[in-house]
């Protein structure tokens, strides 16, 4: 019954919303309504706007903004320059608390929500992309699987140190394998009470500095992509050799290296979640990596829009600013409508995703069309900027470059829109 | 010296984000609708210092103040995630909070450190909106406490505090008896980000609201605004060739 539905999810709507005015943090258990803070001067609607924080959230995301225009703004250029991320900014993301946005102060980290973790996300990328991927794959893809899926004695070993000093690689694409993720070659074949691992990851994101990583690889090819188990490697296991990174377009700050596994002994108890649900785990982990994804894409997007305007209001032609031309007014415009759209998409995914509802539609859809909007952005903003935008002296190009890969990773924008397309079809069959 | 209570002002000041600042049309004060306000930089040195002194258990506890309407409480929230162990926001609002100035804020101060029995209150030098200089001192003169302004450099003697002042002639170095004020100046230390960790331990941290009234303080204003008005706009200059046309146009000007 339709009706039903609609009341039941509109049940569960107005509660978060409604709460977050009070300031309470959706999802987890933990969190007890903060009554205190609720001011009954406020109006507390039941359908706030998308762009409505909880104090908390506005606070991390002001605390982000001043640390990463401080502290991250002066290495941007040098970075991407020597395509190397600086061992300083990589420190102080984890002295800020940024690296285990959602892990339990239990274990170091800092007990927050998903949305808080899109937030950073959205302003580290509006100063650098690379940076918030960092952050990113970190927040959504390898703490969730260790809080998600890891025993007490992982979570003990691993959750501390991601917190605080540790980052993680998630590897699962191969040489032959990209969007067909699962038709990967890694083996494991089991002996005793370990496995041994052979074979060779492609595309691999913050390799070079990644102290562990969490690898798909089959104990079964025969039984396809139903063998496929997540283990968890250590740097310096024997074996594992980490390539040298690539030399990209863009996000260059991020290292992107293959890696080989060379008979890698690895221990039963280091198998994450359960042997031959591996690709389940994928599948769920990308669903949220896209929508963080969509923030940085939207983050950058933003970033670069908010470098150009002011040039334009700035630069004078014919007796007037260029800004106060109808031809570049329409542009901008439109920009500015694409960006908020794409922000929409993504915070409201993510709002869906703590709501605990479905959201792999949305999220498809957030990532998809912020990427998009990158690519426009940041291609319309080099011609605002005229000629310098096309020099290294200005951060535009920079932009322009990290945004391609955001139709890329994470899932193709042709990977997202059959998703879509397959959700589309289930709605309508009658 | 076992202190009991730090109190650390914190004032919420008009930071612009961008650069514009507008003066009012009918020159009564400077526009402040949908500006970015936040913490006072001077007083977030305060912050720092006081949140330093219990790190080196010099002092028991930190107690962040802000006067104002509302939104100062975020101005607290920010001291809470520095390391302010509670707060406690003086609600001021409307035309009562356009005319708080520096002797009202003294007023409430000195209520606050005998309702709480202060031993230290530390304040920023100045607020940058309206550069008055004067609250630390003010508050000093309600209490009858000694004073150490524009300080560079704190250090705690048993019941005595020495401090470094930065003044016109150089560096001054004084001692002090406790309970005493000291304000902030520029090279105190460099406040520390609110990390993540630490804005979320400050939720639960708590903020008390009360009133001037409460307090025994009449925030009524001595002084009236009577006009705001932007410098003159800058005129273009001249360009001479040489010396005696300097004195030339000088002479014309008036100006000799």
């Amino acid at each position: 019954n339709s009706q039903t539905v609609v009341n039941r999810s509109f049940k569960q709507l107005s509660r978060p919303w409604g709460a977050c005015q009070a300031g309470w943090r959706s999802t987890s258990s933990r969190s007890v309504p903060d009554v205190a803070s609720h001011h009954p001067a406020e109006v507390v609607s039941s359908f706030p706007p998308l762009q409505t924080y909880t104090e908390e959230e506005g606070m991390m995301r002001e605390a982000v903004k001043k640390y990463a225009q401080e502290r991250i703004f002066p290495l941007v250029s040098q970075m991407d320059e020597n395509s190397q991320m600086d061992k300083e900014v990589i420190k102080s993301l984890f002295e800020q608390g940024l690296m285990g946005i959602e892990i339990d102060p239990e274990y170091g980290g800092t007990g927050s929500s998903f949305f808080s973790s899109i937030l950073v996300i959205e302003e580290l990328a509006k100063v650098d992309p690379s940076v918030a991927v960092l952050c990113d794959i970190q927040n959504t893809l390898i703490n969730t699987l260790f809080v998600k899926l890891g025993t007490p004695a992982q979570k003990e070993k691993y959750l501390n140190r991601l917190s605080t000093d540790m980052i993680g690689s998630f590897c699962l694409s191969e040489a032959e394998s990209g969007s067909d993720a699962f038709a990967l070659k890694t083996r494991a074949e089991k002996h005793k009470d370990y496995y041994v691992i052979n074979g060779s990851k492609m595309w691999i994101s913050n390799a070079e500095h990644a102290g562990v990583f969490l690898v798909m690889a089959n104990v079964d090819l025969s039984a396809g992509y139903r063998g496929i188990t997540c283990f968890i490697v250590d740097r310096d296991t024997e074996g594992l050799e980490i390539g040298k990174k690539e030399n990209k377009l863009g996000l260059r700050a991020s290292s992107t290296c293959p890696l080989n596994f060379d008979n890698v002994k690895v221990p039963e108890k280091n198998i994450l979640g359960e042997i031959g649900h591996g690709y389940k785990y994928a599948i769920g982990m990308l669903n949220e990596g896209r929508i963080g994804i969509a923030a940085q894409m939207l983050g950058l997007a933003q970033g670069c829009f908010d470098h150009t305007v002011p040039y334009t209001r700035q630069r004078v032609q014919f007796g007037k600013r260029i800004f106060d031309f109808q031809g570049m007014q329409h542009q901008i415009a439109h920009v500015a409508t694409q960006i908020e759209a794409a922000r929409l998409l993504t915070y409201n995914a993510a709002r869906l995703k703590e709501a605990g509802r479905t959201f792999i539609k949305e999220a498809c859809m957030a990532k998809y069309f912020s990427a998009e909007v990158a690519t426009l952005t940041t291609s319309k903003c080099i011609e605002w900027m005229g000629g310098v935008g096309f020099t290294k002296d200005y951060p535009i190009e920079k932009y322009y470059r990290d945004c391609k890969i955001g139709t890329i990773y994470e899932g193709t924008t042709n990977i997202q829109l059959s998703t879509m397309a397959k959700f589309i079809d289930k709605e309508y069959n009658v | 010296l076992s202190c009991k209570v730090l109190s650390s002002v914190v004032t919420p000041c008009y930071c612009f984000v961008s650069p514009q600042i507008r003066v009012k049309p009918d020159n009564t004060g400077v526009v402040t609708d949908g500006v970015k306000h936040s913490m006072n930089p001077f007083c977030e040195i305060a912050v720092e210092e006081a949140v330093k002194l219990k790190e080196k258990k010099l002092i028991k506890e930190v107690v962040a103040v802000s006067c104002g309407p509302q939104q100062s409480q975020e101005t607290i929230r920010t001291a809470l995630a520095m390391g302010a162990d509670r707060g406690i926001h003086v609600d001021v609002s409307g035309k009562d909070y356009e005319n708080l100035g520096p002797l009202q804020v003294s007023k409430i101060l000195a209520a606050l450190a005998k309702q709480e029995d202060a031993q230290l209150i530390l304040l920023g030098k100045q607020a940058i909106d309206d550069d008055c200089n004067q609250t630390g001192q003010m508050t000093a003169a309600l209490l009858d406490w000694p004073q150490g302004t524009f300080a560079s450099e704190v250090s705690l003697e048993g019941d005595k505090i020495n401090l470094v002042r930065e003044i016109d002639g150089g560096l001054e170095h004084i001692k002090i008896n406790t309970p005493a004020v000291i304000t902030a100046d520029l090279r105190l230390n460099t406040p520390r980000y609110a990390t993540l960790p630490n804005i979320m331990k400050a939720k639960k941290k708590k903020i008390v609201t009360v009133k001037p009234a409460d307090l025994g303080v009449d925030v009524t204003s001595r002084l009236e605004v009577l006009k705001v008005e932007e410098p003159p706009q800058r005129q273009a200059g001249m360009k001479v060739e040489t010396v005696e046309d300097l004195v030339v146009k000088l002479k014309e000007a008036g100006r000799v």
